[in-house]
C-alpha cells in the first residue's frame, strides 16, 4: 500500500528542517536581509547537533550546542552583510563555503574521520507520544512519535506570525526592513533590528540542521543539508514571506520528500527521486512569480 | 589606471591577509615549505602541473561567471552548466563510434551546446515568468548534478569498476598531454578562450554593450542596445565556456566522467570567488583564479607532509570572500542586477 505508516510518519520528519529554516528566512526577509546562507547554517548545526550529543551523551544538550552555534553562525553574517555592509548575496556565497569547509575541516580534526561519522553515543532527540492518538490508522503515525523539534516547528509558525503581526518588536522588525533612515528618526538602531533577525534565524537553521542530524538519523555526513536551505528560501520567496502560507507549502515539500523516499523503495533511483523537489520548486515559482513582479530583497 | 588600481587595492590587502592566516595555520617553516611544494614543487614538478591544471579549470569556471557578471546577470548556475558539459562530453567521447578527432571535436561542441542551453533555460525563466536568475539558476544545478549522477551510477557506469563512473573515453580522442608532464593541452584552449574574453571585453562592440548593460540597463536600453538579445546571448556565452570546461576536465584530467570530479572540489564556488575578488575585472581575473588553484593544491601539501587538514584552504578561501563582500558588493550593485 502506498500511503501506508511508514510514509505518513515519514512527513513531519522531513517538512520540519525545512520549515525551521523558512521560518528564520521569512524573518531576515523582513528585515530586508537577503540571507542564501541557510544552507551553511543548517549543514553547521547538523553537525554541531552530533559534537554536543557525542560529548554529553544527551540529545537536548547537543540541540543546545547546534542553538549556540547557529547564532554564532548568524552573527557571523550580521558582522559582514551589516555592521560591514557588504552585498547579502556575497556574504551568503562567503558562508556557504566556509560551512562547508569548517564542518569538514573539525570533522577530521575533532573525530579523526571524513566523510561520515556514526557512533553509538548520538542519541535521538525525545520524541512526543499523544497515546491514544496513536492509535489512530495513519493520522496517528503522522501526529505521534515525531521528534520535539516537530512540534516546535509548527509552533513557532503562529508565534513569530503572532510577534510580527502584534508585538512593538515585530513591528520594528517589519519597519526596518522597509524604511531604515525612518527607523533612525524615532531612535530604533535598523541594525540591531537586522542583527538579531539574523541570529534568530541562525539559530533556526541550526535546530533544522539538528532535526536532520539527531532525529532523523543519528549521524553526520559532509553536506547532509543537502539543498534544504534552497528549498526554504524558494518557499519563503513564494509566499511572499508570510508565515501562514509558509507551513503548509513546506507541508507540500515535505510530502513530494517522503513520495520520492517511498519511490525508492519501490526501486527507483535516489538521484531521479532527489531532484523531483528541486524541479517541483522551479515550477512553482514559475506559476507563482508569473503574475508578480520579483521582490528581491538586495 | 588609478581607478582600477582602487579597485584592486583591498583584494590585494585581502590576499596579503589570507597569506597571514594561512601562516597563523601553519606557523612552522616546516608547513610553509610543504605548502609550496605542494602547490609549485613535487618530484619532476609533478605538484606545479597539478596546480595547473586545477588552474585550467578554474581559469574556466570564472571566465563563465565573469562573462554574466560583467553584464550584470546573477547566474549562478557554472556548477550545473559545467556537470553537464562534462556528462554530455564523456557521453560522446564514449559512444560515438567515429574517428578520434571528430569524437573530440563533437564533445566539445556537444559540451558547449548543452551547457550553453541549460544556462539559456535560467534566463529563458526569468523573462518569461520573473523568477530571479539568482534563483533559477541556482535551482537548476540540482537536477543537473542528480542526472550526471544517475547516468553513471547506472545506465552508463563502467560496470567493471567498483567506483562510480562512466567507461573511459575512445584513448586517442582524449587531449594530448605537454610530453613528460601531467598537464593537458586543455590550459591552452582554456588559455585563448580567457584572452579572447579579455581582449573583446575591452575592444568589441558587444563587450562594450554588455558592460555598459551590466552598469546601468536604463542606459542600455536607452542609447537602444538589443538588451533582450544581449541578455541571451551573455547566457548562452557564459554557458559554453562553462561546458568547454567540463569537456576538458573530462577528456583531459580524467579521460572519463567520474561522480563528484566536478562538485566536490567546489570548482564552480570557487570560480565565483575568484572573479569577486579579482571585482569582476576581466584581466584580474585569472591571477585570483591561479591564486586560489595554488591555494588548494597547497593546502593538500600541507595534508600530506604537515597533516594540516586540506579543508583549510576552503576556510581561507571563504574567509577572503567575506572580507570582499563589501568591496566586491558595490560592483555589483552598481549594476543594477537584473539585466533587462
Amino acid at each position: 500500500m502506498f500511503f501506508d505508516s511508514a510514509l505518513m510518519d515519514s512527513i513531519p520528519r522531513l517538512f520540519t528542517p525545512v520549515l525551521l529554516a523558512a521560518i528564520g528566512s521569512a524573518l531576515c526577509e523582513r528585515v530586508n536581509v537577503f540571507n542564501i546562507a541557510l544552507e551553511g547554517m543548517m549543514l553547521i548545526g547538523a553537525f554541531f547537533a552530533v559534537v554536543g550529543t557525542y560529548y554529553t551523551g544527551n540529545a537536548l544538550a547537543g540541540l543546545g550546542v547546534a542553538m549556540v552555534a547557529g547564532a554564532l553562525s548568524g552573527l557571523v553574517f550580521a558582522y559582514f552583510g551589516v555592521t560591514r555592509g557588504g552585498d547579502h548575496i556575497i556574504v551568503s556565497i562567503g558562508f556557504n563555503v566556509l560551512a562547508i569547509g569548517l564542518t569538514a575541516f573539525l570533522l577530521g580534526q575533532i573525530f579523526g574521520v571524513s566523510g561520515q561519522f556514526d557512533d553509538p553515543r548520538i542519541v535521538q532527540l525525545p520524541r512526543i507520544d499523544l497515546g491514544p492518538v496513536a492509535d489512530i490508522p495513519l493520522l496517528g503515525d503522522f501526529l505521534s512519535g515525531q521528534s520535539i523539534l516537530v512540534w516546535f516547528a509548527v509552533i513557532m509558525v503562529f508565534v513569530v506570525h503572532w510577534f510580527l503581526k502584534n508585538h512593538k518588536y515585530g513591528l520594528r522588525l517589519r519597519a526596518a526592513g522597509q524604511n531604515d533612515a525612518a527607523m533612525r528618526t524615532v531612535g530604533v538602531s535598523p541594525e540591531a533590528l537586522k542583527t538579531s533577525a539574523l541570529i534568530t534565524c541562525g539559530t533556526l537553521c541550526a535546530m533544522g540542521g539538528a532535526q536532520l542530524s539527531i532525529s532523523n538519523v543519528t549521524l553526520y555526513t559532509d553536506g547532509m543539508s543537502a539543498g534544504r536551505g534552497w528549498i526554504a528560501l524558494v518557499i519563503v520567496m513564494m509566499c511572499n514571506a508570510r508565515l501562514l502560507w509558509v507551513l503548509p507549502t513546506a507541508l507540500l515539500f515535505g510530502l513530494v520528500d517522503a513520495f520520492g523516499f517511498r519511490m525508492q523503495g519501490l526501486g527507483l533511483p535516489q538521484q531521479l527521486t532527489e531532484s523531483v523537489p528541486y524541479v517541483l520548486a522551479i515550477v512553482v515559482l514559475m506559476l507563482v512569480f508569473r503574475n508578480r513582479r520579483a521582490r528581491l530583497a538586495r | 589606471m588609478t581607478r582600477t588600481l582602487r579597485k584592486v587595492a583591498l583584494p590585494i590587502g585581502v590576499v596579503a591577509l589570507g597569506l597571514v592566516l594561512l601562516l597563523a595555520f601553519a606557523p612552522t617553516r616546516e608547513a610553509v615549505l610543504a605548502f609550496l611544494n605542494g602547490a609549485f614543487g613535487g618530484r619532476n614538478n609533478f605538484n606545479l602541473y597539478s596546480t595547473l591544471s586545477r588552474f585550467a579549470i578554474l581559469l574556466g569556471v570564472a571566465m563563465s561567471v565573469l562573462v554574466s557578471f560583467r553584464a550584470g546577470l546573477l547566474n549562478i548556475g557554472a556548477e550545473g552548466q559545467l556537470v553537464l558539459g562534462g556528462l554530455t562530453a564523456a557521453m560522446i567521447g564514449v559512444y560515438l563510434p567515429a574517428p578520434p578527432l571528430v569524437v573530440t571535436v563533437s564533445a566539445l561542441l556537444g559540451a558547449m551546446v548543452v551547457a550553453a542551453l541549460w544556462a539559456m533555460l535560467a534566463g529563458l525563466i526569468e523573462r518569461a515568468t520573473n523568477v530571479p536568475l539568482l534563483i533559477g539558476s541556482l535551482l537548476l544545478n540540482y537536477p543537473a548534478v542528480y542526472l550526471a549522477s544517475y547516468f553513471v551510477s547506472h545506465p552508463f557506469r563502467d560496470v567493471n569498476s567498483g567506483a562510480t563512473q562512466s567507461f573511459r573515453i575512445l584513448r586517442e580522442a582524449g587531449l594530448p598531454r605537454f610530453t613528460g608532464t601531467i598537464l593537458d593541452y586543455g590550459i591552452v584552449l582554456i588559455g585563448i578562450t580567457a584572452l579572447v574574453v579579455i581582449v573583446l571585453e575591452r575592444t568589441s562592440v558587444f563587450g562594450y554593450r554588455v558592460r555598459m548593460q551590466g552598469y546601468s540597463v536604463g542606459f542600455a536600453r536607452a542609447s537602444g542596445f538589443p538588451t533582450r538579445r544581449l541578455y541571451y546571448r551573455t547566457l548562452m556565452i557564459s554557458g559554453a565556456i562553462a561546458g568547454m570546461t567540463g569537456f576538458v576536465a573530462v577528456f583531459g584530467m580524467n579521460q572519463r566522467f567520474i561522480d563528484g570530479m566536478l562538485t566536490a572540489p567546489l570548482y564552480a564556488w570557487t570560480g565565483i570567488a575568484a572573479v569577486l575578488m579579482a571585482a569582476i575585472i576581466p584581466w584580474v581575473t585569472p591571477i585570483t583564479a591561479f591564486f586560489f588553484a595554488a591555494l588548494a593544491t597547497g593546502a593538500i601539501g600541507m595534508e600530506r607532509s604537515v597533516g594540516i587538514p586540506r579543508e583549510v584552504g576552503q576556510i581561507i578561501q571563504a574567509i577572503i570572500v567575506l572580507y570582499l563582500s563589501g568591496v566586491a558588493g558595490k560592483m555589483l550593485s552598481g549594476r543594477d542586477g537584473k539585466g533587462r
